[in-house]
């Protein structure tokens, strides 16, 4: 390995790493609240909400990125609808994310009796204040393990990006790699910036488990 | 109605085309599940040993193998077996590879928790009723831990046969390769076929995991 490579490579990389982590961010940040808007409505059994938020989880959550990203870049526009990679990127990731979120507040809300939802409505709470302010809250702590996994899920599916033309930490490795054959010390870099994105998170997902473990009421 | 790029499907041999890059990946996918379950459930066990080398070790592989993008172990097998060890790996042997070793990392961690999730009185209860060590494993233990793994390890077999998409990086000619070739090749004659085309390839995959990820959900619901 050559260390003046590695330092000449250094900001190619780091710009790379910064789409990564932009991107898989804005994905991240989207998939939560479509992951939520979904379980609520599969909760509270909103008739035909409930049933197209139960399709939308099993399509998504049975079908790779890779695949989802290719129909959005490459196959929309033959319909009319024309964007660009980066937003292609945040809504595979969201849409793919979205069914995992949804899977994990799923196993929160489930977790919490239902004994929780009917003493919050005979204290003359509304169904939302019951759901947001007695349930959400003692479901989250159930759903913290699950969620931080997807988060790390989702980071690592960013590494596709890299094939609609995403200038991320992959598709720098494989152009370096091929401009200039220096192979070790391109591959050395990608899995040095990724575990430098992925071990913080992963770190910081068991500890805030640790953490959130017993904030549950009666669970 | 636009033209929008199905019936490029039927033109020739399309459709079974396609159909044969699904095998190829499917094919990737089997045998890299047939190598890991038996591979990953001897990691499990190995993983419960107290020898603080063997947890040293087995948690490290685990962890950096779990921890890494499958595509960054792609490129590592593929590119950097090359250079470092002059193997010339061919992409889909690169890939089972990669795929058995990141199989058996998941698997062996199932099958960790699945035996630590077993509750310590049954070994003491077991012991209390003079079972041995090698009776309490096979009749009180197993069963137990095989019942809570099942489903979770079918749910590993969806995963993986997802994660081989991701071939198609390595240049292994599967169903998203030979759809770019369907799709390249109809270029004049039906420029929609990128809609259509990877339409069907996306509802193949989920034709393909779908019924895999019912069975697993039943068998969870049954038996956990």
């Amino acid at each position: 390995m050559d260390r003046q490579v590695i330092l000449s490579y250094l900001p190619l990389y780091r710009d790379a790493a910064w789409l990564t982590l932009r991107l898989g961010c804005m994905g991240i940040a989207f998939s939560l609240l479509i992951g939520l808007a979904c379980a609520a409505a599969r909760y509270r059994k909103t008739p035909i909400l409930s049933a197209l938020a139960a399709a939308y989880i099993e399509v998504s959550r049975n079908t790779p990125l890779l695949i989802q990203l290719f129909f959005l870049y490459y196959g929309l526009p033959k319909i009319g609808i024309r964007t660009n990679a980066a937003a292609c990127g945040v809504a595979g990731l969201a849409f793919l994310g979205g069914g995992y979120m949804a899977e994990a507040f799923r196993s929160g809300l489930e977790a919490i009796p239902l004994s929780q939802k009917e003493s919050a409505l005979s204290l003359g709470m509304t169904e939302f204040q019951a759901l947001w302010h007695v349930v959400l809250p003692q479901a989250l702590s159930v759903s913290v393990p699950p969620l931080m996994a997807n988060v790390v899920f989702l980071l690592k599916e960013t590494s596709v990006f890299s094939a609609v033309s995403l200038m991320d930490l992959m598709f720098t490795a494989k152009d370096l790699i091929g401009l200039y054959y220096s192979t070790t010390e391109s591959l050395f870099l990608l899995v040095a910036f990724y575990l430098l994105i992925l071990l913080p998170v992963s770190v910081a997902g068991s500890l805030l488990e640790r953490r959130l473990r017993y904030a549950g009421f009666g669970v | 109605m636009p033209d929008l790029g199905f019936e490029v499907l039927w033109k020739g041999k399309n459709f079974a085309r396609l159909l044969g890059g699904l095998g190829v990946a499917l094919r990737i996918s089997l045998v890299a599940v047939a190598v890991s379950m038996p591979l990953g459930v001897l990691l499990g066990l190995v993983m419960t040993r107290k020898h603080p080398a063997t947890r040293i070790l087995s948690r490290l592989y685990l962890e950096f193998v779990r921890i890494m993008p499958q595509l960054v172990l792609l490129f590592l097998a593929y590119f950097g077996a090359t250079r470092s060890f002059g193997w010339d790996l061919s992409g889909e042997f690169a890939s089972i590879l990669v795929f058995s070793l990141w199989g058996t990392a998941e698997m062996g961690d199932l099958v960790r928790g699945a035996l630590e999730s077993v509750p310590r009185h049954q070994y003491e209860s077991a012991a209390a009723l003079g079972l041995d060590g090698a009776q309490t494993f096979r009749y009180i233990i197993l069963p137990q831990t095989v019942r809570r793994l099942i489903p979770l390890s079918i749910n590993l077999v969806t995963r993986m046969i997802k994660t081989t998409s991701l071939v198609l990086m390595i240049g292994v000619v599967e169903v998203l390769k030979v759809a770019q070739q369907i799709i390249e090749a109809n270029r004049m004659s039906s420029p929609n076929a990128a809609f259509g085309v990877y339409l069907t390839v996306f509802l193949l995959y989920f034709a393909v995991c779908w019924p895999i990820s019912l069975l697993a959900g039943h068998l969870e619901k049954r038996w956990l």
